[in-house]
């Protein structure tokens, strides 16, 4: 792990933007912040220009975007293409927008590509049975001191740590 | 007064915008944390590098301290903003898997985005698989729903749970954050200095470390102390906000409509009757209530009335209307919604019913039948009930 770039910014400090944000979004808009009810909604879109039966035929893709209901027609989505330009433009600003496959050095790129995929199909799964996921559930949740929001935060870190030991050949150098 | 509905108030496309802008300052703060790095956010899975915690808990923290401040202060409503709703059990399942997927994968949904955006090809595979995992969840629900709903409880506060007040939850929250940002900074140091042979110590030694912590705890110990506002003073500031639907007489309900509503299958109708405990006892409208207007002030008793479904709906009846009006704005303020006054209470009840019979018998007036209004003109009062629909609670998770 020598190869972290030194130029990000102390943690305190975007941790302060980062809650002055979320407090901007509870102020102007009722909710925090979310990224995973955005994520269902793409693949809700999605799975309609293909197989728009389908949507109407399971619950929890129905209430997104059964019949002419349009999935991507919800603010979740737009707070999703902000912080996309926002990332970009960051990653732009402070000189860290390039191609290249964050890993371990003891795996190689189509290995780490394999994990992050597996990976991500883990937590999306997660992050809808959660009901949100690390912003949604933890940082918004955990603002406004909701139980459930601090009791999911403490088993997203323990499900971490418990799997943490028997993979540490995709994350040690 | 704070929250302000920015879709209501610059229409869906200006209020969209708005959603863009919050999320670009989201994006913003992740990127610049550097949680577009996958290997520092695994590496806190490996105690080597505790920024995922340090960011995480100051940007809640620092929330938390502003939501309450200002609410302290009387500038924002607290019980207006969404409260992740709390599905214990499934909530911590799904936090376990999640953290799985964390380490194996290296990302969360949003840091994901926020990788794929610096064009990080593996952000952009996590991020494909988020969409497909969310998928494969919707089609495996049917088979563990009613596990997925169980150990439910809407709006259920950390300070709830533990029986105290929210300033001082907030006060220890603060507490909790600081020492793990001690702990989070040690474990650090410890593995530095492992590698290059320095003396390991407990001391502090970054001093504008000590201030921040300094500013927390004073912003912290001054939520406790000027604690949260009480529906009494809660009205005050709130006046100009509601008074005009008392003023226009719009939460006033004529009986008929009562008699309608309570009719209707759809509709959870609760009636909170206020007349003294003697009255009620002489005569009560079937399935009301016997309450005293200090019950309403009473945190615990009103909990669930702001927690009822959409199509619950409140009403209120008492001897003098004025009473009614007082019970509506401690309601009100505290979150109630679809909350209405019967108006002149039941004064007009038995007169309005009293030459009325239906299969030529008199009427129930406990408990009218929907047959009743026939015996009335359509336009014997003007219907005042809409069940707002909007429901709060799931935030942008769903």
């Amino acid at each position: 792990m020598k190869k972290i770039p030194k130029n990000v910014k102390n943690p305190y400090f975007a941790g302060t933007i980062l809650g002055v944000v979320l407090f901007a979004a509870f102020a102007l808009t009722h909710s925090g912040l979310g990224a995973s009810g955005a994520i269902s909604r793409i693949h809700v879109a999605i799975t309609k220009l293909f197989w728009s039966a389908h949507v109407d035929r399971v619950g929890t893709f129905a209430a997104m975007g059964a019949g002419n209901r349009n999935a991507l027609d919800h603010p979740s989505i737009y707070l999703l293409i902000g912080t996309f330009a926002g990332g970009l433009i960051s990653a732009w600003i402070n000189g860290r927008l390039k191609f290249e496959i964050y890993k371990g050095s003891r795996i190689s790129n189509t290995q780490r590509l394999i994990f992050a995929l597996l990976g991500g199909i883990i937590m999306g799964y997660g992050a809808r049975f959660a009901r949100g996921c690390t912003s949604g559930q933890a940082l918004s949740g955990g603002a406004v001191l909701s139980l459930g929001s601090w009791a999911f935060m403490f088993s997203v870190f323990i499900g971490g740590y418990a799997v943490a030991y028997f993979v540490r050949r995709l994350w040690n150098d | 007064m704070l929250p302000i509905d920015i879709i209501a108030e610059l229409g869906k496309a200006g209020g969209y915008a708005v959603f863009v802008l919050i999320g670009a300052g989201f994006g913003i703060a992740l990127e610049l944390a550097g949680f577009g790095d996958s290997r520092r956010l695994a590496a806190q899975f490996y105690l080597k590098d505790m920024t995922v915690l340090k960011t995480m808990f100051t940007g809640i923290l620092v929330a938390c301290l502003l939501i309450f401040l200002s609410a302290g202060l009387g500038l924002l409503d607290f019980s207006q903003l969404a409260v992740n709703q709390t599905f214990l059990w499934p909530g911590i399942l799904g936090g376990l898997i999640m953290g799985v997927g964390f380490i194996v994968g290296g990302y969360c949904p949003g840091t994901s985005l926020v990788a794929t955006a610096s064009f990080k090809i593996d952000g952009l595979f996590f991020l494909v698989g988020t969409i497909v995992g969310a998928g494969l969840f919707g089609e495996s629900l049917p088979s563990f729903e009613t596990f997925w709903n169980s150990s439910f409880t809407d709006r259920y506060l950390v300070s709830d749970w533990l029986g105290i007040s929210i300033g001082a939850t907030v006060f220890i929250v603060t507490i909790f954050a600081l020492v793990m940002f001690y702990a989070a900074e040690k474990v650090e140091e410890f593995f530095k200095y492992k590698d290059t042979g320095k003396a390991w110590s407990w001391k502090i030694t970054r001093r504008p470390y000590l201030y921040g912590a300094g500013v927390l705890v004073a912003v912290a110990a001054l939520i406790w102390s000027i604690g949260q506002p009480d529906p009494i003073r809660k009205w005050k500031i709130m006046e100009s906000k509601y008074s005009g639907q008392l003023a226009t007489k719009a939460v006033f309900i004529h009986p008929l409509e009562y008699v309608k509503t309570n009719n209707e299958s759809t509709i959870k109708l609760i009636t909170l009757d206020l007349r003294s405990n003697k009255d009620f006892e002489t005569f009560h409208l079937s399935g009301s209530e016997n309450v005293k207007i200090e019950d309403l002030l009473d945190a615990k008793f009103v909990a669930p009335l702001a927690q009822l479904p959409p199509q619950g709906v409140i009403i209120l009846l008492a001897d003098n209307d004025s009473i009614s009006i007082k019970a509506w704005q401690y309601l009100k303020v505290q979150g109630v919604a679809n909350l209405y006054i019967l108006e002149n209470g039941l004064h007009n009840w038995k007169s309005l019913f009293a030459d009325k019979q239906i299969h030529e018998k008199a009427v129930n007036l406990a408990s009218p039948s929907a047959e009743v209004l026939q015996l009335f003109p359509k336009n014997a009062y003007i219907p005042k009930i809409k069940i707002g629909s909007k429901k709060r609670a799931g935030g942008l998770c769903s």
